[in-house]
Parts: C-alpha cells; structure tokens; sequence
C-alpha cells in the first residue's frame, strides 16, 4: 500500500533530525494558521495562486525563492558550526548529517533559491521593460512556477519523511547509484530536479518567445535593455542546457529503479558519462544564473550613476560570447579525471576566452560610473561590492582553469571558496540589487534603504570572512566536505569562516527587518508616480503596482532607453483620446494542481507507491486535456474600466505634482 | 600555504603564483578604479566632471576588448605548455629508475601494492627521497581522489579504469595524502601517511614489510575490501601477482565486453 514507506522514515534517530523535522512542520502550520486567522485563504488562491499575470507569478517566485535562500543559509550555518567544531571529535551532528547537509545546501541554493529568484524577477520586469501585457504563454508560465514549487516542496518534505541525498547537489554516480546508496535520499534529490527542471524547461521557451515576439514597436533587438538581452541569452541557455541534466537524472532513475546499468561500476556502466552529462548542463547554468544578474547590474549602475550604460553593443555582444562559450568548457570541472592533457590545455583555453567577454563587462560598468552622478542606493551598494569582491573570483577561477594548478585545488575548499566568491557576489548579489531595485514597482511603495544597507554591508563582510579562509585552507590542502578533521592549524581559518557565517545571519536580519519596516510604513512611503528613481527604461512608466493590463496603450519605442526619452521629450504620461478593450487571460487553478499533483508523483516515485505514480500521473494527464479544451481562457476588460483604473493613476499623479 | 617537497607539487604552486601575478595587472587597478570612481563621482561631489550620455568610444572599446584578450593570451601559452608538461600521465625524467606502485582506492582505506617487492600495504606509502614514484591508480568502490599535496597533486580513481599519477620527493619526510572526493561516511578519516625515506632505510622497511608472513590473495582480498574506517596502517608480506590487474578486470569482463578503452 505504501511502498518503502514506513513509520521508521519519520526522523526520531536524533534530536537535531526530529528539530529540523519540527521547523519545518511548525513553519508551515503557523502560515497556515495565520492565513486562517486573517481569513485570507480565499483572497490567496483566487489573487495568487490560481493567477496567470507575470507580475504575481513572479512575485511568487521571489517569494520562493527568499523562503528556499532562509532553508540553504540554516544548511550553511549547519555546516560552518560544525567544521568549526569538529577537530578529532564528532563536531555536533550525528554521524551520517552533514552529508545531507551539504547535499541539500547545495541543491536548494542552486536550483530552488537561484533559479525562482532569477525567474521571478525576469517575469515582473521582462514584459514591463519589451512594452508588453504577458509573456507568450501565461498559462505555461504558471505551470513552471508550481513545478519549482513541487521540486522545493520534495526536498523540505524530505526533512520530515526519510532522508535526504548524501551525493552532495552534483549526485556524482556510482556513488549515487542504487549499490551504494539505497535509502529514499538520491530518488529525492532526482525527482526534485527531474520535476522542478521540466518547469524550468518552459520557462526558457517561455521567455525565447516572448521577447522575440512581444516587443512593442520600435523596439529592436538593439533597444532591449541589458536586463532583456541578458535574460534572452539565458533563456535560450535554459532551453538548450536543461535537458542534458533531464537525461542525466532520468537515466540515473533508471539505473536505480529498473536495475540498468548506465552509470554502475560494473555490466558496462560508465559514470564518466553522468559526470559529462551533468557539467553539459552544470556549466551553462553557472550562466543562467550569472548573465540575468549582469542584466540587473547594467540597469542600476546606469540608473544610479544617471548617466547611459557605455558600450551598449560591446555588452551585448559580450552577453552573447558568454553564452556560446558557455557550453565549451564543461570539462573543467574535471581536470582530474585524466583526460590527455591536450583535451585538458583545450578546456582550459576556452575557459579563460569566457573571461575576455566577463572582462568586458566589468569595465563597461566602470566606465558608466565615470564622470556619472553616482547614489549609493542599496542597489548601487550591491553592484559595487560586486565588482570587487567578483574579479577576485574571477581571478581565482582563471587559476582554477590551468590544469596543472587545478590537480593541486581541486575539490579542496579552495574550489569551495572560489564559485561561492561567484555566486554569492555575482549570483546573489546581483538579484537583491534587483530585488531592492523594483520592489517599489512591484508593490507600489519604497523599500526602506536603511535595512537594505545594513544587509549589504553584513552580507560582504560576512562573505569575506567565510570565504577568504577557505581559499587559504584549499592551498593548505584541506578537502571539502569534511565532517571532521585531525589537522589542528586548520581550525583557526574555520572559526573565522565561522564567525563569517555569523555576519550573514545578521545581514538576513536586516532583509527581514527591511521586509517589515517597509510593508508596515507602506501608507506614508507609496510611490505614486510609479518612477521613484527617475528611471531610464519602460517598466517605470507604468504605475506601481502597475495595472492587470501593465499598459493601457502599448507604448512606441525610440531609443534604448525608452522612458527617458519620453520624459526628455515630454511625452511621457500622455494621456490617449480614449482607450480600448483589452484582453486578458483569466486565472486558472490548473498550474497549481499539475504542481500539486507532480509533487505527490515525485513523492510516490521516491517511495516506490505504484498506485499513487499512476494515480497522479493520470489526474496530470487529465488537468492539462482539461485545460486544452479550454477556448474561452481570456475575459475582457472594458474601455470604461480601463479608464477608470487610469483616471485614478492620472489622480495619482497629479496629487504629486 | 601548501609547502611542496617535490618537484610536481612544487611546478604546480608555482604556476599558480606566476597566473596569480599575471592577474594582478588587471585585478588590482579593477579594484582600485571602481572604489575611486565611487567615491570620486558620487553624487554630492558636484565638482566632478558630469558627462551623462557620453556612452560610447571605438578607441576605449576596442581597449576593453584587448587588454582582458592580451592577459588571456599571456596565460593561455603559460597554460599549454605547463599542461603537457606536467601530464600526470608523463614519466617524470630522472636518472634514478622510478618505482612502481599500485594504488586501489576502497571504503574506506588506501591500498598500496608494490609489484616489485611483492608487498602490500593499507593507508601508508613509503618510498625513497628522490627516485620518480609512478603511480596506477584504480578504484574497488566509488569515485574517489587519490591526493597527496605536497608532493603531487592529484587524480581520481575509477572502479575498472586505471588513472596515473608521478610523483617525487626531494627529501626524506613525511607528508599527508587524502582522498578528495566525498565516498561516503568514512570519507573523513580516510587518509594516509605517505613517507619518503633514503634508499637504505627503504630496503630496511621492504624487508621488515615481508617478514609479516600475512598473504594477499583472492581469499583474503574481500574481507580487506569491505567498508572499515580509520585502519591503521597494516602489512602484506606477499601479495597475488596480478592482483591490481584482477581488481579492475573484475569491473570490464562482468557479462558484457564494451567497456571504454582505458588509456594506460
């Protein structure tokens, strides 16, 4: 009836598994009591849930995502605790933990922190920006959204019932095969990344489509905002990559359940393969990740140095480098496998060419600070710390690179330090630069900047105190993953990592002290005209929060920076001689039920119930014919409530002036 | 700092440094002009030059192209030639004859076969101060990293594939080696004491290495392979020849007969 499932997958075995346990238990029984409280749940499912319009959709994604960001910094806290600790003893855990602590860490920060954040922001701000009311697909759009939601959800489930993997987040076979890994934990980590990846499938054609076909008009390639170009870049990187690591996890399934042999030391199997298969896609993601967040970069150090991105088109075509060489190098994540050292001198040229374009970059947004008129919005701060702290990651990576020098810095923290140095500065910072930028437009009031500042410089002084001892312990020779250890001078560098870890607790401090500072001081901070940064591009031409429909009329673009224009030439807020009807889609429960239903398929695959894998696949099956034979997935909205909503944005702005 | 004893770890190191150098012409003046432009531009300072749209120049494009491209270039032939130079496959060249050992990889312990000597043993390698050591490595389990870094690097090891590692020691000592590649739950004590030693205090540790009287064969190979943690260092008076041999066949005739070629 069950499957594998029993009552012993609950985790009492020890105190800090069952405390884990109870958070997570305890976290969603107060939302849940909560929203009954304020008796919101049917303002959530009929505003929220069941909402295909980009903005909510990716407001929900953010919102993912911070939740997943709070779940991968316990992990690390978790992790630093106990490196901290654990000379010639035990450290804190029971034995077995930190493995899973590591594997999740690195899993949720990269696929359901990362990749919701970057996907969130891109649905609020890519339609605004290309002049457009949806994506292409908003329905589609939905459907990625609760997928992501489905992978996150197995993985906390995973912290209630049964194990996590211990593979660590790359599931490098045969280790993670069948022989050597029996639990539930490995079957978690792959149907999370089998189902969340399907969404993040779709929201890659999703966006190809609607920035190649939703553009308003006049807005050529070479007047999307760098925000667009890059988001363009690594929608086709998601298309193009995600089904190598799709096939990866699919064909380790396979070897797991069915008994095949793809990745098995033995009857032919070749983990080789896997380890290829997954930098194939491994690799490009490092960009996914990265080149949207260079986007956010672009805009703001343009917008707070108030002065025009210099070198437009070396940044795009540098964007687009990227995003070719990106799939030219995956083999530098394994130097050591012992490939002839021609293939390896190969690989490691084509990844320092990647850093020709990176540098590039770096010095165009040196050269919009000079002679700009520079504010130090939290943003600003975020794309400043970045620039620092990212060469030096890059540098470090350029070392990494040279296969001889990476025989000696492999897989030792050094390697540790080196890609959070670019996914925490890059990555990271670079989304809460955009977070902290549009909040405002997303919400239609200001996010305090106080707290946004306080959590910027504790999350790069923490990062530095994390992260510079790991270099130094990487050239002391120390491995990563190490529950324990017997080399007395390494515990010095980890109780400084330690405290560093410290510093960025205090830094997520202050994003939630910002989050409830701003919301309660919402009525006095609302931003009415829309444009508090006096912005350069098309999303700040629109209110905040800006309407169902985005535009009342679509807007004609004549330059890269669109809205500066009109207001240069007055005639931005031009009010039309009348609108028209617009169409909308209309909000469909059918995203949230695949969701719902490809988490309980994913439960059920992890846990062997066959009925329930048929059960769910074909309510699946069934909710998307629902929705194919759907022709009526649009309403109206009316002129004369398309007035309405606007005579009350002009009352706004008047109100202002 | 890693503190190389041989010549590999001690090329590698220094072709670190030298990239490391190289990346500093660029690294450091990125650093410095974003911090200065900061502060210097920032929006209270009204002196400063206010240019906002000036946004393009062929001259200073083409620039930002270059100098990253020159750099690159610069590292680009350091990393060629070093990269063949010091192939883990390559022979090192030394007028001493290099010194075989056989390396398998098991949960969660070394094992080290001299197929000279006919000895075997668990968690220590021993050798004698500058005579080339080359290394075949393999694997009884999963994926692990064979790493000594004070002498040479490392490589991973592979269950029915063979991986090859030199190293040398310039003097006698003793260093630490470590698996680098997370296996599983022994994975943190799974280390060993790599020593080298002069000639003679070699041949005296052979000798007292055979006089153990323990065998290493097909018998008595699965019980050392099974998972055990933090072995001590244990000797094999005699070992099976072909043993190594056995231990990756295993993997490649096991029913089917299309596994990869193995580069030797």
């Amino acid at each position: 009836m069950f499957g594998k499932l029993t009552i012993e997958a609950l985790p009492l075995y020890s105190p800090i598994a069952a405390g884990g346990a109870a958070v997570t238990v305890g976290g969603a029984l107060l939302v849940a009591i909560v929203l009954t409280y304020l008796k919101a749940w049917k303002y959530l499912w009929t505003d929220w849930l069941t909402s295909v319009d980009h903005k909510r959709i990716g407001i929900m994604y953010v919102v993912l995502a911070l939740i997943m960001l709070l779940r991968g910094f316990v992990d690390a806290l978790m992790m630093r605790a106990q490196q901290a600790m654990a000379l010639n003893s035990g450290g804190y855990l029971p034995p077995e933990h930190f493995d899973q602590i590591f594997s999740s860490h690195g899993t949720i920060m990269i696929f359901f922190m990362a990749m919701p954040f970057m996907t969130g922001l891109m649905n609020v701000i890519v339609p605004l920006q290309i002049g457009t009311r949806d994506v292409a697909f908003p329905w589609l759009n939905a459907v990625s959204l609760w997928l992501s939601a489905a992978g996150a959800a197995l993985v906390m489930v995973s912290l209630v019932i049964g194990k996590f993997s211990t593979a660590g987040w790359t599931g490098y076979p045969p280790y993670s095969g069948i022989e050597y890994n029996p639990g539930v934990g490995v079957d978690y980590w792959i149907w999370a990344i089998l189902i969340s990846g399907v969404g993040s499938t779709m929201s890659g054609i999703n966006f190809i489509v609607t920035i190649l076909k939703r553009r308003a008009p006049g807005m050529t390639l070479m007047r999307m905002t760098p925000f667009v170009w890059t988001a363009l870049v690594a929608s086709v990187l998601m298309a193009f990559a995600f089904p190598a690591i799709t096939v990866a996890c699919g064909l380790l399934a396979l070897d797991r359940l069915a008994g095949m042999h793809f990745f098995t030391n033995a009857h032919g199997g070749n983990m080789m393969n896997y380890v290829n298969l997954f930098w194939i896609w491994g690799h490009p993601e490092v960009y996914i990740l990265i080149l949207p967040a260079f986007g956010i970069f672009s805009e703001v150090v343009s917008t707070f140095s108030r002065k025009r991105l210099f070198g437009y088109e070396s940044l795009v075509y540098a964007t687009a480098a990227i995003g070719i060489l990106s799939f030219t190098v995956w083999l530098h994540h394994f130097f050591t496998m012992g490939s002839s050292a021609n293939v390896n001198a190969f690989f490691g040229v084509m990844t320092m060419i990647i850093a020709v374009p990176t540098g590039v970059k770096v010095f165009n947004w040196l050269l919009t600070m000079y002679r700009g008129r520079i504010e130090f919005h939290p943003s600003m701060m975020w794309s400043i710390g970045f620039i620092v702290t990212f060469v030096i990651g890059g540098m470090t990576g350029v070392l990494l690179a040279i296969p001889p020098a990476d025989f000696l810095m492999h897989n030792t923290t050094f390697l540790v330090a080196h890609f959070h140095n670019m996914i925490i500065p890059g990555v990271l910072f670079g989304y809460l630069a955009g977070y902290m930028y549009w909040f405002p437009k997303a919400f239609g009031f200001a996010f305090h900047r106080g707290w946004g500042l306080g959590a910027f410089w504790c999350w790069i002084i923490g990062f530095y105190l994390a992260f510079m001892p790991l270099y130094l312990l990487g050239l002391k020779g120390m491995p990563r993953r190490m529950e324990t250890y017997n080399d007395p001078t390494w515990q010095p560098y980890l109780l400084v990592a330690a405290s560093g870890a410290l510093v960025v607790l205090c830094g997520i401090g202050c994003m939630v002290m910002q989050l409830y500072v701003s919301i309660r001081d919402r009525a006095k901070t609302r931003d009415l005209t829309g444009d508090p940064f006096d912005g350069r591009t098309l999303e700040w031409s629109t209110s905040s929060p800006p309407p169902p429909y985005n535009f009342a009329v679509i807007p004609t673009v004549g330059d890269r920076e669109a809205f500066l224009e009109m207001k240069e030439k007055g005639i931005a807020y031009r009010r039309p001689a009348a609108y028209e009807p617009i169409r909308i889609p209309s909000n469909t429960p059918i995203g949230v039920i695949l969701g719902a239903f490809g988490f309980v398929l994913g439960f059920a695959m992890v846990w062997h119930i066959w009925w329930l894998v048929l059960a769910s696949g074909l309510v699946l099956f069934a909710a998307v014919i629902v929705r194919s034979s759907n022709d009526d997935q649009e309403f109206t909205m009316s002129a004369a409530e398309v007035k309405a909503i606007e005579d009350q944005r002009y009352r706004q702005l008047g109100s202002r002036s | 700092m890693i503190d190389p004893k041989g010549p590999i770890a001690l090329a590698e190191r220094n072709l670190l440094f030298d990239a490391f150098c190289v990346m500093m012409i660029v690294v450091v003046p990125v650093i410095v002009l974003t911090l200065w432009f900061a502060w210097r531009y920032r929006a209270s300072n009204t002196k400063a030059v206010y240019a906002p749209t000036w946004a393009n120049s062929v001259k200073i494009d083409a620039l930002t192209w270059l100098i990253p491209a020159v750099i690159v270039i610069a590292v680009a032939v350091l990393l060629w030639r070093a990269t063949h130079r010091l192939d883990p496959y390559r022979p090192l060249e030394s007028k001493e004859p290099p010194i075989d050992v056989q390396v398998v990889a098991q949960d969660w312990k070394w094992l080290f076969i001299y197929p000279e000597q006919g000895i075997a043993v668990v968690n220590q390698l021993v050798f004698p101060a500058g005579r080339p050591v080359s290394l075949r490595i393999t694997s009884d389990t999963v994926m692990n990293s064979f790493y000594v870094p004070q002498l040479a690097g490392q490589i991973y090891a592979m269950a029915g594939m063979q991986t090859r590692l030199q190293m040398l020691a310039d003097q006698p000592g003793t260093f630490v080696g470590r698996n680098s590649q997370y296996s599983g739950g022994g994975y943190s004590q799974q280390h060993f004491e790599v020593k080298a030693m002069n000639q003679a205090d070699f041949d005296a540790w052979v000798a007292r290495a055979k006089q153990g009287g323990t065998r290493l064969d097909a018998t008595t190979y699965p019980a050392l392979a099974a998972q055990s943690r933090a072995n001590p260092i244990t000797y094999y008076s005699t070992v099976e020849p072909k043993l190594f041999d056995s231990i990756i066949d295993k993997y490649r005739h096991s029913g089917h007969a299309h596994s990869a070629p193995v580069r030797r």
